[in-house]
């Protein structure tokens, strides 16, 4: 490896971004995982944080590729964008990737189809089931302690039980920046590292290292219709309910997860730069103003991670 | 690695108004979005209470808005034009001591709280005293409900002048502890300039987060690299070690030292994410490729050749017992140190500091949950130490518990407890 040192920019031109440190401290916590465990996975779901996830690993292990295999749990209500994305991603990095469809727990009677359609909640079985399956003993997610209260209790490297429940009462302290990814037979670890990003760090990472994200993400002409408040997408998983009508908007979406619970939002931001400056003014959080199965109780959040939810 | 971002940690007593203090730090900096807001505005509500609880938007789980206490250190997030911060909120209460030791160990800056009608408390001295022997290196004192003694100016005089001078007899300068004069609850001096203290010429306290250069904490040792991970690559011979530079610098040409085997060798290629460079800086990710073949797996520590941490399996060091079961003699754990992890026997209980009466005590028979002693330790494999002091990557350790993995002690190697005697012996 004999490679031209290259230009690169100055410890105060990262810093001015304020994610120089936060960068460094996500590639010190992937290589924790590869060192400390024997199957290590990195959820996926197309959307920033795990993109944001998988170019943080690819720079931790460069030139090698990342030794963690992709695991994608597919609702069956994802957008086409986000699956297209997905696959060229995988393709241009050489990474392997596991996709967990909950169509066929469905089919095979493992859960069941709840009455408000959503499928988001419907994830954490075939998540549990391919943990075990796989034998995967630590798998990182791209939560951020920013999202959501209970997630602002969560650790760094957080132990779940055989049943890969969360427990915040049991919760290891945790120290410095020494992790400890001892767990027993059965049990996994969940690990998150960024935990410490904001939203608005997410996006100027994006800015930063010019990573590439699915067109959803950006301001577009969309068919969208009402519910609760939130532009929906009509697609398999439904379309408005009798009284409610498709109109087109410019919307676009900060978060995107399921599509029958993932809302848009009213936007003309098309670039980065400009998404960065709607973040900066916006009053909403990116939660509250685009997912719906936050909004079923006080808790809700909290409950799904009890349960094995990421 | 020069930043921008403040890394806080906040403790106070119980009923000092902590809780109340953080969401008007998060409310008054516009860290609070309307969502949020609107759910605390309901839950406030069911609860049948007239004004916003502000401490609802940080208490997260069920179990403590339930009680009405905060159980668990929790991570805020808020940002201004000048600084961006990571706030670790802890505890209050006793049993919890534990969380606030978490809080600290990456803290580079502490508020602590006191309600002016107490003054100086145990619970604030103790939160002190772990301040100290965790070398956070710097510190606030918010002097909490100023608005219920009628923001009298002698009562926060002399609760500034006897926190202070506690401060310096635990080690601190002076110019490392600030007081503030504030109410959370009515906004006073938090962000805003108050109007009942005209006799205060000083910061508000989020003016003073935004100015505040916290000292660098530690690490003039020479160049430290914990070996996280081999990057080999069959069809190439490329062979690197991956980890971050913990202390120091390094450069292509260095000549450093293989730790805990004793090899010496030369550093071919610095690289970073970025790719190759001249020289990187503690901080910063790196794979060195080194000019010889020899084995090195994860666990290992790469040092300046010259300026080479000591090479130990007896040591004396300070632990801060965290786990309910109490800490014996004779007891065998497992001890973990920069990215190595090895068997572990507790040869000796030495001192204990006592909480109460700020003092050490020699003799002790055990360590019960949350009390901190001077121990000494014999390990299975030799391990690269530095003073805590001196470096905190290669200073500090856990202790864990073999059957279940949990973990029972923040460790510090050499006698961070004199520090804490030291300021006994003033009071």
């Amino acid at each position: 490896m004999s490679a031209p040192t290259k230009q690169r920019p100055t410890t105060d031109e990262r810093a001015a971004t304020g994610v120089a440190t936060l960068e460094a401290e996500g590639i010190h916590i992937l290589r924790e995982v590869a060192g400390e465990f024997d199957r290590p996975a990195l959820l996926f779901s197309g959307g920033k944080d795990s993109t944001v996830l998988v170019h943080l690993a690819v720079r931790a292990f460069a030139p090698l590729p990342p030794p963690f295999t992709l695991v994608h749990v597919d609702t069956g209500h994802n957008f086409p964008e986000v699956l297209r994305f997905r696959d060229e991603l995988v393709e241009r990095y050489n990474l392997k990737l596991h996709v967990a469809e909950v169509q066929d727990w469905i089919d095979r009677g493992k859960v069941q189809e709840r009455p408000d359609g959503l499928r988001n909640p419907l994830q954490t079985v075939p998540l549990l089931d391919t943990i075990t399956e796989q034998r995967y003993d630590a798998v990182i997610g791209g939560g951020r302690r920013d999202e959501e209260r209970s997630r602002a209790k969560e650790r760094v490297f957080s132990v779940r039980d055989a049943f890969g429940r969360w427990d915040p009462r049991r919760q290891r302290v945790e120290l410095w920046n020494l992790y400890n990814g001892m767990h027993k037979p059965g049990e996994h670890v969940r690990v998150f590292p960024i935990s410490n990003w904001t939203e608005l760090d997410v996006w100027r990472y994006v800015a930063e290292r010019d990573i590439e994200l699915p067109s959803l993400y950006f301001a577009h002409q969309r068919e969208v219709y009402q519910r609760d408040g939130m532009w929906l997408t009509p697609g398999q998983w439904g379309g408005p309910d009798d009284d409610g009508e498709l109109v087109e908007k410019t919307v676009r979406y900060r978060t995107v997860g399921d599509g029958s619970c993932t809302g848009a939002v009213e936007s003309d931001a098309a670039t980065v730069e400009d998404i960065i400056e709607e973040i900066k003014a916006s009053r909403l959080t990116e939660r509250g103003a685009s997912r719906a199965d936050d909004r079923i109780s006080e808790a809700a959040m909290e409950d799904r991670k009890r349960e094995g939810y990421f | 690695m020069t930043t921008d971002l403040l890394r806080l940690v906040t403790a106070g007593s119980v009923d000092d108004g902590k809780s109340t203090l953080v969401g008007r730090l998060l409310y008054d900096t516009k860290s609070v979005l309307s969502d949020q807001l609107d759910a605390v505005l309901r839950s406030s509500a069911e609860r049948g209470l007239d004004n916003p609880d502000l401490s609802l938007l940080v208490d997260g789980l069920r179990a403590e808005r339930e009680q009405g206490i905060t159980i668990d250190v929790a991570y805020r997030y808020f940002a201004t034009a000048r600084r961006t911060f990571v706030l670790a909120d802890t505890p209050g209460h006793v049993q919890y001591l534990r969380n606030t030791v978490t809080g600290a160990s990456t803290a580079d800056h502490a508020v602590l709280l006191t309600d002016a009608r107490k003054g100086v408390l145990p619970q604030t001295r103790r939160h002190l005293a772990v301040m100290a022997m965790l070398g956070v290196p710097g510190i606030t004192l918010a002097v909490n409900k100023l608005d219920l003694v009628d923001f009298d100016r002698g009562t926060f005089e002399s609760t500034r002048d006897e926190f202070v001078a506690h401060a310096v007899s635990l080690g601190y300068r002076e110019e490392q502890v600030t007081a503030i004069p504030l109410s959370a609850l009515a906004g006073d001096n938090v962000v805003t300039e108050s109007e009942h203290t005209p006799w205060y010429d000083g910061p508000t306290l989020l003016e003073h987060l935004e100015t505040v250069v916290p000292d660098p904490r530690g690490s003039d040792v020479g160049f430290r690299m914990p070996v996280q991970y081999v990057l080999r690559d069959g069809t190439t011979d490329y062979r690197a070690y991956a980890g971050q530079v913990v202390a120091g610098e390094v450069a292509p040409g260095d000549h450093v030292v293989v730790l805990p085997d004793g090899t010496t060798t030369t550093v071919v290629e610095v690289g970073t994410p970025d790719g190759p460079v001249d020289r990187a800086h503690e901080g910063e990710p790196v794979t060195l490729v080194l000019a010889d073949e020899i084995d090195i797996t994860r666990g290992d520590l790469i040092a300046a050749a010259d300026r080479r941490p000591r090479v130990a399996e007896e040591f004396d060091a300070t632990v801060c017992w965290l786990a309910e079961e109490p800490l014996r003699p004779g007891a065998r754990v497992l001890l973990r140190h920069g990215t190595h992890t090895t068997d572990c026997r507790v040869t000796g209980l030495s001192t204990r500091f006592d909480e109460q009466e700020l003092a050490v005590l020699d003799g002790p028979e055990e360590l019960a949950l949350n009390e901190i002693g001077k121990v000494r330790l014999h390990v299975a494999d030799p391990l690269p130490v530095d003073d805590y002091r001196d470096c905190i990557a290669t200073g500090a350790f856990l202790l864990i518990e073999p059957g279940d993995g949990n973990t029972l002690a923040a460790g510090l190697l050499g006698d961070s407890l004199s520090v804490m005697a030291h300021g006994a012996r003033d009071d």
